[in-house]
């Protein structure tokens, strides 16, 4: 049992594992702004935690206090067990990856790898093959030379990553690491980061505002709003099971429907939205006063689209094709219910033949799975 | 054919030739505007884009600002310093010249050039005016990379306030502030009082006439000079640069000497040789100030044109002075050339 506790994939699940980095209670404030709220995370050796909140949500102040570029106003930081309090950015175990890069425009590429190392007592012949080998992992053995200036934006972002892993930290902050890459070096430099991640072993706590990249990277998300951290949990967590209605909102697309609780049984709940044809039945119990006001969300790949009126007594809306966007993979409907809400549905097309496909203006009954709605009043 | 039916506009096609079938012209001067019309350009736009003379218009301002105040005064004594001294109005000999039987004869002399080499005059008064503006900018280096630091780094309003005290002497002539410190300097001025009022000397000391009254001039009258160019340059740093720095390992001052240093080396050219150049040639701060055994090359310049009348050897100077300082200048512009290049 012991065996199978020290190599879980899921460390956050054991309750004897030590976390790497304790965030406690931390708060920060600029003047009268509250950029960080009474903040307390758990982040365990070797996981891809990712802060992900729209601008201003006071991700990127919390990474900074993690660097040490700026002290809480309250509470405390512990990386690996030791109390972060006044430790200056040089003297921490940490190194971080800036979101404009920071390359030291006057050094060369090695130069900019080299810096870091020399700030150590290393021997130059030492310093050179830590160069040369970070520098291979991320292929840019060939730059070693170029000045930053001389370089593509994927390639400084790479400099940048090797600068910040040649210490071999055993935490690495990302700030939007992939915010300035278009969509494909983007797509092919997260796997990369993973690959390099496994590789080296190091903890990785990323910064962005954006969900696909938190999703694809991470192990955990922390979902940030107004300096506050409103969900910690996997991608899949909290996709599919989000905590309150600005989750579920602010994570991917989704339809939300203002309803009353009708129903609040153990194994289901039944809520009336008058916006929707019948009411929406849930295949899972939660524990609210009866006739509370709730929020159903229902997200768009989980809604089929049928010609048919479905036979149950809920779970189905009728409305009309309002808009069509073809994405060629999939489709995106835009329905207008009976009721004149607008509702999002996604299709996966997985024919060619064109004949199967809806069309604009025809009526459509929209229903979906008792497990797919995600039912709060928070 | 018109441009109602959206076709192209072309020479001539624009003549509004209404004719109709039964009278052959109907305005007599059909046949004069449709003539005109075909000298007409298609399209003023395209005509005012082909010919357009605002770029060499533009830049014929300075160029001709340059070839009158300077280049032509550069050439009129470049040519004075190959002729001789004679006793006339104006007292040099002309170049050009008619010889007895009707040559056109150019005479050129070098010896207002060979005179620089053999009197000692003349390379102390270089050597002293090189060694006095070197001093000098390293002094408003030493003062003003830590002031225009302060101030690149202060908040926007500080900031203000701090460029507009180092600009304000400006708005007192140049010649008022250096005799201010005659009156601060002299022996019964107003340090030598003050101090001497607190017992700390008993006897007066000698400032004035001495080199450090010249470095304190010049160093007092240039120092906006560095510290402008200076702050110009630490201002757009990128702070995060020092934060990498901080992040990788390195304490401030080592971040300092190889981030911030470097980076500033383009504004401490700038600013160096904006007090070095002007501070070369200075005339009026070692004159009313500086040693009267030690002149600098401004003062013997101006000694050989108004003292001695001999044109032809002060227009000497003035080129030779000028080669000196070529140098520094082009260092200078491949500096400027490399900041731009960055950008």
């Amino acid at each position: 049992m012991a065996d199978t506790r020290t190599r879980t994939p899921e460390p956050w699940l054991d309750p004897h594992a030590q976390a790497y980095i304790r965030v406690e209670n931390v708060s920060k404030r600029f003047g009268s702004f509250v950029a960080v709220n009474n903040v307390s995370l758990k982040i365990y050796k070797g996981e891809i935690f990712c802060l992900l909140g729209g601008s201003g949500c006071g991700k990127t102040t919390l990474l900074r206090m993690l660097a040490g570029f700026e002290q809480p106003s309250a509470g405390a930081v512990y990386i690996d067990g030791q109390d972060m309090a006044g430790i200056p950015p040089y003297e921490r175990p940490v190194n971080m990856m800036f979101q404009s890069y920071a390359l030291f425009p006057h050094m060369s590429v090695a130069g900019n790898v080299a810096f870091g190392l020399e700030q150590e007592k290393i021997k130059r012949a030492e310093i050179d093959r830590r160069v040369a080998e970070i520098l291979d992992i991320v292929k840019l053995g060939e730059y070693a030379r170029r000045k930053p200036h001389q370089l593509s934006g994927g390639q400084r972002q790479r400099v940048a990553l090797a600068r910040a892993l040649v210490k071999r930290p055993k935490l690495l902050l990302l700030d939007e690491p992939l915010g300035a890459l278009d969509r494909k070096l983007r797509e092919h430099t997260q796997f990369e980061l993973l690959g390099i991640q496994e590789k080296l072993g190091v903890t990785f706590v990323v910064v962005t505002h954006d969900q696909e990249e938190a999703m694809t990277l991470s192990s955990r998300v922390g979902v940030m709003n107004r300096g506050e951290i409103v969900q910690v949990g996997t991608p899949r967590q909290i996709y599919e099971f989000p905590a309150s209605r600005f989750v579920a909102d602010f994570i991917g697309s989704v339809n939300l429907f203002e309803g009353q609780l009708t129903e609040d049984e153990q194994d289901h709940v039944r809520v009336k939205c008058e916006e929707l044809s019948t009411p929406v039945y849930v295949d899972h119990g939660m524990s609210a006063p009866p006739l509370a006001l709730c929020w159903v969300a229902v997200r768009p790949e989980k809604i089929v689209l049928g010609r048919e009126r479905p036979a149950a007594t809920d779970n189905w809306a009728h409305g009309t094709i309002h808009d069509i966007a073809y994405m060629g993979d999939m489709t995106v409907f835009v329905v207008k219910l009976d009721s004149g809400r607008q509702v999002r549905v996604t299709q996966a097309n997985r024919t060619r033949k064109p004949e199967e496909q809806f069309v604009w203006d025809e009526t459509v009954y929209l229903s979906w799975d008792a497990s797919s709605p995600v039912v709060g009043t928070g | 054919m018109s441009g109602a039916n959206g076709s192209r506009w072309r020479p001539g096609s624009r003549g509004p030739a209404k004719r109709t079938p039964g009278s052959q012209l109907t305005r007599p001067w059909e046949p004069l505007w449709q003539f005109f019309n075909r000298l007409r350009p298609a399209r003023w736009s395209a005509y005012v884009r082909d010919h357009w003379i605002g770029k060499p218009l533009v830049t014929a301002v300075p160029m001709t600002w340059l070839v009158l105040f300077f280049m032509v005064p550069f050439i009129i004594v470049f040519g004075i310093s190959f002729s001789q001294s004679v006793l006339a109005i104006p007292p040099y000999e002309e170049l050009l010249g008619w010889t007895d039987d009707k040559v056109l004869q150019l005479r050129l002399h070098l010896s207002n050039y060979d005179y620089l080499f053999t009197d000692s005059l003349y390379a102390s008064s270089y050597l002293y005016s090189l060694k006095v503006a070197a001093v000098s900018t390293c002094y408003c280096l030493l003062l003003g990379y830590p002031m225009a630091y302060g101030i690149a780094r202060a908040t926007t309003t500080r900031r203000n306030i701090y460029l507009m005290l180092i600009i304000l002497p400006f708005w007192t002539s140049f010649l008022l502030r250096v005799y201010a410190w005659i009156g601060l300097l002299k022996g019964n001025g107003v340090i030598n009082n003050v101090l001497m009022a607190l017992g700390v000397i008993h006897e007066p000391i000698t400032m004035m006439q001495t080199d450090f009254a010249v470095y304190i001039g010049i160093v007092y009258s240039y120092l906006p000079f560095m510290i402008l160019p200076l702050y110009s340059n630490l201002e757009k740093h990128d702070r995060t640069l020092l934060e990498a720095a901080a992040d990788l390992g390195s304490r401030p001052w080592k971040a300092f000497m190889r981030i911030t240093l470097p980076l500033s080396v383009p504004g401490i050219v700038a600013g160096s040789l904006l007090v070095f150049i002007p501070a070369v040639g200075e005339y009026v701060i070692p004159s009313l100030l500086g040693r009267t055994d030690q002149l600098m090359i401004g003062r013997v310049l101006s000694d050989e044109f108004f003292e001695n009348r001999d044109w032809p050897v002060a227009s000497a100077v003035a080129i030779a002075m000028l080669i000196l300082l070529v140098v520094p200048i082009m260092i200078f512009q491949r500096y400027q050339n490399r900041e731009l290049a960055h950008k």
